[in-house]
């Protein structure tokens, strides 16, 4: 102990110190591998993945002023078909009315009219399916904390932040909507 | 635990005894833990809910065992089961409402638990870990629950996991991802009822685990008693048998009491009629509505209405939800007085108690549509409730005067029985025995 170079030496990262960190992190790196598997397994499956094809919807039944609600990834959608006075109604709705303003026409798609709105119908604070109810400008009402949105699923007010989302969607003829890809 | 195995007065007298322990001293631990172990003997009722609350747990997971030899954890058969659960299992109906009403039960026991543990300082130093330990019980105890309400597979029990879990959503970025790791799915479907059945069936013995952390810890430090003046001398104490174990057996039998009547004559009364209408992912029931048990933390939930900054309604809403129970964490370090007990801190006494009122008021609130008025007062109560946590606790520590605390638990016991005899205080009498406490 006497002579310097040992204690130099003892405080230099050894070829010891080496392997013991290098030992460490493949130990760590090998749990990690092992854990993965049980935390990756809650992840969606591929039958559920499966399940999430596109869907089509035949409006063929649909009159304006009717809405109906169809299911996709196990979630519900509404497709709603606008009358003339409810398309008026939303359009009369300016900035200053909504949490999350959003152009009328960004809301809106159809073949030949643009007469229909395709939204999620679990609303957007919690959850729950909105009710569809005609007190134009609003046009669903969310029973769970009260939020209200307008006839293009777009937030007025209530707890909800964010305007009902618009699934991708396309239709390739006027009775036939196709929701899930927005390719023809 | 070596202190108690080697500073006992346990005596094993047969032969199977010494063998025993010699090498596992199970019946001594057993002895130390519940028959010779040391209780104040001045304990009130307040403090027989830890017991109630370790029976609870065991008919929990004896009546769930059950259960789930008849239970099917499929969206296809999970409702019908429980259906035939009801009408065809022999004895079913019982099994289930027992455990049904047995977690409310088990809550309101666990909140008169806090309760004491609140108003006596039962989370002061010495007993920090353990008041930790109580609320992880109570976190796990809720997650079990909610995880439990979504198996019948009723409207309630889809909505309701529906809205907790669109709580993560709430968080930018990571919360969709998040959300469907839980869910394994875009919605709540058969994967999410199946991986809940299987945590509903852990997450109970997860809680066994810690209830044993929280009786060693409760073991090392002791119990606290009204006073908040710790055991000094033989006579501050009992032995837990025959003292305690009897005070707990009656509490107990009279809490049965009640649980029986609701079993028997009032199963429905706490649930809720629409969670037996089958699950249906296009209906929100017109009111969704937790159990009662989590209702205060509902409406707090509810509370938040408005924006701050970046940060939506929506997220704060979530937060100050987690945020009134993690706050419960850090309750020993936010009081600052020294002294344990409410009976010697006047102030401490009426805010506790408007707390108290205050949390059965934000209970009732939760029930309440979240429109007007109701929303407001939410938020006034959501205030109080934070209130007491963040500021009354850290303040009053430093303007409040205490009583005088006294001495001992036996001069304390004493005083109280001198008064009912005519006034005469006659402390000189402190090394009498419990016996003659009377
Ligand atoms: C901490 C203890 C426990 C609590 C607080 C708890 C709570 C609950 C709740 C609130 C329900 C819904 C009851 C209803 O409305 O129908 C439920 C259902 C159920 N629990 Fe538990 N539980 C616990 C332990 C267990 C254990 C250990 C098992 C064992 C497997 C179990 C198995 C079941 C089953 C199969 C159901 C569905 C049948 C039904 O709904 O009655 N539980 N539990
Ligand atoms: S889920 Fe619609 S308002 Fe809360």
């Amino acid at each position: 102990m006497s002579d310097t170079t040992t204690t130099e030496h003892e405080e230099l990262p050894t070829r010891r110190d080496f392997i013991y960190v290098a030992t460490g992190m493949l130990g760590v790196i090998g749990a990690a591998s092992v854990a993965w598997p049980f935390i990756d397994q809650m992840r969606p499956d591929a039958a559920v993945l499966a399940a999430g094809q596109p869907i089509d919807v035949n409006l063929e039944a649909v009159e304006p002023g009717q809405a109906i609600t169809v299911t996709w990834r196990g979630k519900p959608y509404f497709v709603r078909r606008l009358t003339e006075d409810e398309i008026a109604a939303a359009d009369a709705l300016g900035e200053g009315d909504m949490k999350e303003f959003a152009p009328i026409d960004t809301r809106l798609g159809g073949e030949e009219v643009k007469d229909w709105v395709i939204v999620s119908a679990n609303c957007t604070h919690l959850g729950c399916v909105p009710k569809v109810v005609d007190t134009k400008p609003e046009g669903w009402y969310c029973p769970c904390h009260g939020s209200v949105f307008d006839m293009t699923g777009r937030i007025l007010r209530g707890p909800a932040a964010t305007n009902l989302p618009l699934p991708p969607y396309v239709f390739t003829s006027a009775t036939n909507l196709v929701i899930g890809t927005d390719q023809a | 635990m070596s202190t108690i195995e080697h500073h006992g007065t346990y005596q094993p007298t047969t032969g199977l005894g010494k063998w025993m322990d010699a090498r596992l001293p199970l019946p001594r631990l057993m002895y130390d833990s519940f028959v010779a172990y040391p209780v104040p003997r001045n304990l009130n009722y307040a403090y027989t809910f830890g017991g109630m609350l370790s029976i609870m747990l065991v008919l929990q997971i004896l009546t769930g065992v059950v259960l789930a030899m008849h239970y099917n954890g499929s969206t296809a058969g999970a409702f019908t089961s429980v259906e035939h659960i009801m009408r065809d299992v022999n004895n079913g109906w019982l099994l289930r409402y027992m455990h049904a009403n047995g977690a409310s039960f088990f809550f309101a026991a666990v909140f008169l638990h806090i309760f004491r543990g609140m108003y006596y300082g039962s989370y002061k130093e010495p007993r920090e870990l353990l008041w930790i330990l109580g609320c992880i019980i109570f976190l796990l105890m809720m997650a079990t629950a909610f995880m439990g309400y979504v198996l019948p597979w009723g409207q309630m029990s889809f909505w309701g996991a529906t809205v907790i879990t669109g709580f993560f959503t709430a968080f930018p970025v990571v919360g969709e991802p998040i959300q469907q790791l839980l869910l394994g799915g875009f919605a709540v479907d058969n994967p999410t009822l199946n991986r809940f059945f299987s945590l509903h069936y852990l997450l109970p013995f997860m809680i066994a685990g810690v209830v044993v952390l929280h009786v060693w810890a409760l073991h090392v430090t002791g119990q606290t008693n009204p006073t908040g003046v710790e055991i000094k001398s033989k006579t501050d104490s009992v032995p837990f048998t025959p003292f305690a174990t009897i005070k707990d057996a009656f509490a107990l039998i009279v809490f049965f009491l009640f649980f029986a009547y609701f079993v028997f004559y009032m199963p429905n009364f706490l649930g809720h009629a629409d969670n037996y209408i089958e699950a249906n992912s296009l209906v929100t029931p017109a009111y969704i509505v937790p159990e009662w048990y989590f209702l205060p933390f509902y409406a707090i939930l509810r509370a938040v209405t408005f924006d701050i900054g970046p940060l939506t309604s929506k997220l704060l809403g979530v937060l100050a939800m987690f945020g009134s129970i993690a706050v419960l964490f850090v309750m020993p370090w936010l009081d600052t007085s020294k002294v344990r007990s409410a009976v010697y801190r006047p102030w401490y006494k009426v805010f506790f108690w408007i707390f108290v009122v205050n949390a059965i008021f934000l209970g009732w609130l939760g029930a309440k549509p979240a429109e007007g008025i109701y929303t407001f007062l939410a938020q006034i109560s959501t205030l109080y409730y934070f209130g007491f946590f963040l500021v009354i606790l850290p303040l009053l520590g430093l303007i409040e005067t205490p009583r005088r605390v006294p001495n001992s638990i036996t001069e304390a016991v004493l005083a109280k029985s001198s008064k009912k005899n005519g006034g005469v205080t006659q402390v000189s009498g402190a090394t009498a025995s419990p016996d003659n406490k009377a």
